[in-house]
């Protein structure tokens, strides 16, 4: 054994320097854990201000005795490389090791030791904890707003049917998957959304839309026996005229009793609220925003001189200004841009309103895609005679939105975060629901755990969002 | 002849189609108004206002004009961006710098905070700062004073206030040393470029910004003193603190959380910027005989830098039209200011809603014309 020189841990008294090193740090580590368990200082003999940084000091000299390069100990090399690599890391690491300590127990009171969760009034949240209580009681509130209680089956069943329906794609093999895509794409979010609007609202809207869809679907079929040189203009009149002739000139409505559904009760969107409405404006504003922004994102890089000066327009002047004043605008403005006997509802009013802003940014995010295309892309489509709509259909769109997942998927996670903004226009979701909650004179003082509480699945909700982006992002990165 | 009908026809429906939208909702709004007995204009601007506002930079009260008010409003909104998009850059830097240290702890401490944040919305995290948070802030009775100066209570942030004497003396020094940095830099720029010689530029400009104001303070005749608040008792229970600069709870809420939450933007811009610049560059730095220091500001920040600004102006952009959100918790911004109470007031809502508008507009283009200038300007010069 040599002589050892304590400023200068190495390798040939290794042992020496471990077992003092780990020792001092543990001791460090120990009192941390002590005061903040027990609440007992175990330096508390020593001078307030060196108890106070004496675990500091024991740790650093701890760490600096073990920071010994090629101990060959293969965990020691590990910690020595992860958190101890200098001084400055070594009390970095020291920092947030004792802040984890320390905030342990005061967390963990708040929310499970000292909180309640029993009982149905306010009077067994006497703890200095959490008042889940509160959470339960108002749970339907939460997630359903003012929707009568007897009535929010038709909720959970549209949910529940939307879940079916989007894992029968998730579940279909791939040779399926292929055919399913255009029906996705097209037909299923008009069906889920008839679905959802039509079951919670229990109405006659739903001819309306199914008149559309019909004549979407039939305009479609006829349209693959049109000669591409006609096309155009086939699209631009046939699916209006169908739609037409179907309203006006076949009293569908006669012949099919689906509408007469006696029991729904028509139930206003002023009661809609909670977080089931923030899944609804989700939804709608996600199928609305995408068609509306891909367009625009066409627009843009469009020919035309006028379409893109158009699209320019209309591109910057949603991004340019904050989606509050949007809704304001759609709440106090719009009414007055309109027939005066005409009324649109007010949830309509803010899903448009939240779907034409978030399109301005899926329109610059897919531009961004349309951009990175090489133009061999566009020449090479074109020498093969491909049109422009065929162009971008099968050639150009698809590579371009692979290039853009992450970006889509980030717009639609702000567009999940902008939701709660409707309480401009009155409609009150979750966070609107807490703060109606939140002064009901029976249950004040509640205000945190009911932020929380929405905290947290806003969290779970985004989180989840953005890693199943990422997943996607993996399994469609093409090496190009 | 180049005339094709398949060039003109989408070009004109499209046109036909706007023009018929815009023309339906201005047809009826001039209905409507007219119906209504509304004139349209914006002489209302100059007219007394007569509501009060809580918190204003500049001198209002209710007998001053709407013009006034949109002031006021407008001013709240860029001091609330302003010190958000400091404390956002500080915090951004750090933890984006945090999220690339080898120490495992401080990397996932970072990636903690920034998916935290990120993934709450801003308006909640809003709400839980004013209505949760700072409402467990004591009293103005019982605050404690942080370093004999500060109390924060839960009537707002109490700071003391500075009086100065000859004030346009010290603004002057103050703008004369950065004139003469700035000419110190182009001059040593020259020099190098021609001579090879390297003038200590960042000594110099220290000790300029400190000793030319200094000097205002010993020559000039500058005083400055604090005003510290007192606590003073209005009622048997009710106390407030006079003297000093209040800052009230909105204010403290709002710039808290717009900061947290776009610092977690900003940290992956900077994280994004670090990464691009490929390891070469920094080995290659290294293998011609540049300190780390100089490898840092000669090789890896210019290139990062690139790489880092247009998103991080995006999210300062971002920021500022999240302010508005101010009006959630009665911060008295341009929105609740002008687009809440006046428009309550007047009933002009096509006038005061397209204003704030065309307010928020002019904001966000100007930056983004700044933005692209720019980005042309640092633009990897391509032959």
């Amino acid at each position: 054994m040599s002589k050892i020189n304590f400023l200068r841990p190495d390798k040939s008294n290794l042992n020496t320097f471990l077992y003092l090193g780990s020792f001092l740090f543990f001791i460090s580590v120990l009192d941390v854990f002590f005061n903040a368990f027990f609440s007992l200082n175990l330096t508390g003999f020593l001078p307030n201000f060196l108890s106070f940084l004496l675990p500091l000091i024991l740790g650093f000299v701890g760490l600096y005795f073990i920071r010994i390069e090629f101990s060959g100990i293969r965990y020691l090399d590990l910690l020595n490389k992860h958190i101890n690599t200098n001084n400055f890391n070594a009390i970095l690491s020291l920092l947030i090791i004792f802040v984890i300590i320390k905030s342990i127990p005061p967390v963990l009171s708040w929310f499970v030791i000292d909180a309640s969760f029993a009982g149905d009034s306010k009077d067994v949240c006497t703890g200095s904890g959490a008042c889940w209580t509160y959470i339960k009681v108002w749970m339907r509130r939460f997630m359903y707003g003012m929707y009568p209680n007897a009535e929010q089956w038709r909720i959970n069943l549209s949910f529940i049917a939307l879940v079916l329906m989007g894992s029968v794609g998730y579940f279909a093999t791939d040779r399926l998957k292929k055919y399913l895509t255009l029906y996705y794409v097209v037909i299923y979010p008009l069906i889920a959304f008839l679905f959802i609007f039509f079951f919670i609202s229990g109405g006659p809207v739903f001819f309306d839309f199914s008149y559309g869809i019909i004549a979407a679907i039939l305009s479609i079929i006829i349209g693959f026996f049109i000669p591409a040189k006609y096309k155009f203009y086939y699209f631009l009149i046939v699916p209006l005229a169908l739609y037409i002739i179907l309203k006006y000139f076949i009293f569908f409505e006669e012949y099919i009793e689906l509408g007469k559904l006696d029991g729904l009760n028509w139930v206003e969107t002023g009661a809609w609220g909670g977080l089931s409405l923030t899944f609804i404006i989700s939804f709608f504003c996600l199928i609305f925003c995408f068609p509306i922004g891909m367009a625009f994102a066409l627009g843009r890089r469009s020919s035309f001189p006028l379409i893109r000066y158009i699209s320019v327009g209309f591109i910057e002047f949603w991004r340019g200004v904050p989606l509050i004043t949007v809704l304001f605008m759609s709440a106090v403005m719009f009414p007055m841009f309109l027939p005066e006997d005409f009324f649109i509802d007010k949830l309509v009013r803010a899903i448009i309103a939240i779907s034409l802003f978030e399109a301005a940014y899926v329109a610059e995010v897919i531009r961004g895609g349309l951009q990175a295309l090489p133009r061999g892309q566009y020449e090479a489509a074109k020498s093969l005679g491909m049109g422009y709509w065929k162009m971008h259909i099968f050639v150009i769109l698809p590579q371009a939105l692979k290039l853009v997942i992450p970006g889509i998927a980030n717009t639609f996670l702000a567009l999940v975060k902008d939701t709660p903004l409707i309480f401009v226009v009155g409609l009150l979701e979750i966070v609107g629901m807490l703060n109606l909650a939140k002064t009901n004179p029976k249950w004040l003082g509640f205000a945190m755990e009911g932020y929380v509480f929405a905290a947290i699945i806003f969290w779970i909700i985004c989180y989840a969002m953005s890693k199943y982006s990422y997943n996607l992002e993996q399994k469609y990165k093409t090496d190009r | 002849m180049n005339f094709k009908l398949k060039d003109i026809v989408p070009q004109l429906i499209t046109v036909t189609a706007v023009v018929l939208v815009f023309g339906f909702f201005t047809y009826n709004a001039q209905i409507n108004m007219e119906n209504r007995g509304i004139d349209f204009g914006y002489g209302f601007l100059s007219q007394e206002s007569s509501f009060d506002v809580q918190f204003s930079l500049i001198e209002y009260d209710g007998s001053h004009s709407y013009f006034r008010a949109y002031l006021v409003g407008l001013l709240n909104t860029i001091l609330v961006s302003v010190i958000g998009i400091i404390i956002a850059t500080i915090l951004g830097v750090i933890v984006g710098v945090a999220r690339l240290s080898p120490n495992y702890l401080i990397n996932k401490f970072a990636a903690f905070y920034v998916e935290f944040f990120r993934n709450i919305p801003l308006l909640l995290q809003i709400f839980f700062w004013y209505f949760a948070a700072l409402r467990a802030l004591p009293l103005p009775q019982d605050a404690e004073a942080m370093f004999g100066v500060f109390f924060l209570t839960i009537k707002g942030l109490y700071v003391p206030a500075f009086i100065w004497q000859n004030f346009s003396v010290f603004f002057y020094s103050v703008v004369a040393a950065i004139i003469a940095i700035i000419v110190i830099r182009i001059h040593a720029k020259r020099v190098q470029e021609n001579q090879g010689k390297q003038i200590p530029v960042f000594l110099i400009s220290i000790g300029l910004i400190f000793i030319l104001p200094l000097l205002s303070f010993l020559i000039g005749g500058v005083g400055l003193s604090f005003e510290v608040p007192v606590l003073k008792q209005l009622a048997t229970t009710s106390f407030i603190y006079e003297g000093g600069v209040s800052l009230p709870p909105e204010l403290i809420a709002l710039t808290l959380s717009l900061s947290l939450y776009t610092a977690t933007f900003i940290a992956e811009c900077v994280r994004a910027g670090i990464q691009g610049v490929g390891k070469g560059q920094k080995e290659a730095a290294a293998s011609i005989g540049l300190t780390p220091n100089q490898v840092l500001k000669l090789v890896i920040m210019p290139q990062a830098l690139r790489i880092i600004i247009p998103p991080t102006t995006n999210q300062y952009l971002n920021l500022t039209k999240n302010s508005s959100l101010a009006a959630a918790i009665a911060y008295p911004d341009l929105v609740l200011v002008f687009a809440g109470t006046a428009l309550m007031q007047t009933g002009k809502a096509i006038e005061i809603v397209s204003i704030t508008m065309f307010t928020y507009l002019t904001l966000s283009i100007s930056i983004s014309l700044l933005m692209n200038w720019y980005n042309k300007k640092i633009a990897i010069q391509e032959k």
